[in-house]
C-alpha cells in the first residue's frame, strides 16, 4: 500500500501528459476511422506516443508493413540506449522483469532514473507500480479520446509542453545528483551539432550515439569527479 | 491487403514488435552475464545525457528565425528551471511551465 501511494505521488506529471497526450491520439484514431479496440489495443501493445501517432496517417494511406516496421525502428530507436541504466536493477524482479522491459517509455525511463524511494520502500514493487500506472494512463487517455473525443472540444493546444517540462524537471533534478556536469555539457554540444547538421528530423540517433561514445572517453575525468559521491 | 479487416491489426502488431525488440536490446545482449565495468560506468552517467537530449528533441519543432522565435518556449523552460531549483516541487515546475506556455502561445 505505501509503495503504491509512492507510485501515485510520483507518476501525478505524467498522468496528465499521458491523459491529454492519449486523448489526441485517440480522436486521431477515430477520425480515420478506426474504432476504441484498435486504440485501445495499440495504447496496450505499443505504448509509444509519437510513433503511434505517426502510425495513423501511414494507416489510412494504406502503407507496407515494411515502411511501417521502417519508420518505428528510427523514431523509436532511441529506446535502445534505456535498458544500459537497468540491467541490474531488472534482473532482480522475476515476473515483472519483462514487463518493465516492454513498458520503457521515455517517462517511466525518465521517472525510474530521478525517484528518491523512501526509506523501507520495496524497491521492485514501487518501481513496478510506477511502469504500470504510467501504461494504465496512457490506456485511459487513448480510450477516453477514441469514444469521447467529440464531446471534449476544449482548446488544448500546448499541453503537450508538459512533456519537455517533465523531461526539464528530470534534468534538474539529476544536475543536482551528478558531482560531474560533463555530461550533460556533452548532451549539449551534440546535441547542438548534429541539429545544424542533419536537422530536427534525424538527429536524435546520431546525438545519442556520439553521446555514448564521448562519456566512453570521458570516463576518466568524469569518474574522478565523482568519487567523493559515492562513499 | 490494404483493404483487408486484418490489416490495422498488422499494422499495430508490427509496431509493436519493433518497439518491444528495441526496448530489449540492451537486456538480450547483457543478459545474466556479469555487466563489463565500461556498462556499469555507462548506465550511471548515460541517463543525464540522454535526458538533456530529450529536451532538446521536445524543442525540435521551435523555429528560433521565425516569428515568436521560440520566445514562449524559451520564457516557459526558464520557468520550469527557475521554479524546480528554488521550490523543489516538480508539480508545481510542471503545471505553472505548461500554464504559462499555454497563455503564451495564445498571445505571441
Amino acid at each position: 500500500m505505501r509503495e503504491f501511494k509512492f507510485a501515485i505521488k510520483n507518476t501525478i506529471p505524467i498522468f496528465f501528459t499521458y491523459l491529454f497526450i492519449g486523448i489526441a491520439f485517440g480522436i486521431l484514431m477515430s477520425d480515420a476511422g478506426y474504432g476504441v479496440l484498435m486504440s485501445t489495443a495499440s495504447a496496450l501493445f505499443i505504448f509509444a506516443g509519437s510513433m503511434q501517432i505517426v502510425m495513423v496517417p501511414m494507416m489510412t494511406s494504406g502503407a507496407s508493413l515494411i515502411s511501417i516496421a521502417v519508420m518505428t525502428f528510427f523514431i523509436n530507436a532511441r529506446h535502445l540506449f534505456y535498458g544500459i541504466g537497468f540491467i541490474e536493477q531488472f534482473r532482480t524482479m522475476g515476473w515483472k522483469r519483462p514487463y518493465m522491459i516492454l513498458t520503457l517509455t521515455d517517462e517511466t525511463y525518465s521517472l525510474l532514473c530521478s525517484v528518491q524511494y523512501d526509506p523501507g520502500l520495496d524497491k521492485s514493487r514501487a518501481a513496478f507500480l510506477i511502469a504500470f500506472l504510467d501504461h494504465m494512463y496512457w490506456v485511459f487517455g487513448c480510450f477516453l479520446g477514441s469514444c469521447a473525443g467529440q464531446f471534449l472540444n476544449f482548446d488544448m493546444e500546448g499541453i503537450g509542453f508538459s512533456a519537455t517540462a517533465f523531461f526539464l524537471v528530470v534534468v534538474v533534478n539529476q544536475w543536482r545528483q551528478h558531482c560531474s556536469k560533463l555530461p550533460f555539457g556533452v548532451a549539449i554540444v551534440c546535441s547542438a551539432v548534429f541539429l545544424l547538421l542533419l536537422g530536427r528530423d534525424y538527429f536524435i540517433i546520431p546525438t545519442l550515439i556520439a553521446c555514448l561514445v564521448s562519456l566512453m572517453l570521458l570516463r576518466r575525468p568524469i569518474e574522478a569527479k565523482e568519487v567523493s559521491d559515492d562513499e | 491487403m490494404t483493404n483487408s479487416a486484418l490489416y490495422p491489426i498488422a499494422v499495430i502488431a508490427v509496431t509493436a514488435l519493433v518497439t518491444w525488440a528495441l526496448r530489449a536490446f540492451p537486456f538480450l545482449v547483457f543478459g545474466n552475464k556479469p555487466l563489463p565495468d565500461m556498462v556499469h560506468y555507462l548506465g550511471k552517467f548515460l541517463p543525464p545525457a540522454i535526458m538533456t537530449v530529450l529536451v532538446v528533441y521536445c524543442l525540435r519543432e521551435t523555429s528560433f528565425i521565425q516569428y515568436p522565435f521560440g520566445i514562449p518556449e524559451i520564457i516557459a523552460s526558464i520557468l520550469v528551471i527557475v521554479l524546480q531549483l528554488i521550490r523543489k516541487n516538480m508539480y508545481l515546475s510542471i503545471i505553472a511551465g505548461t500554464v504559462c506556455y499555454m497563455i503564451l502561445i495564445r498571445l505571441f
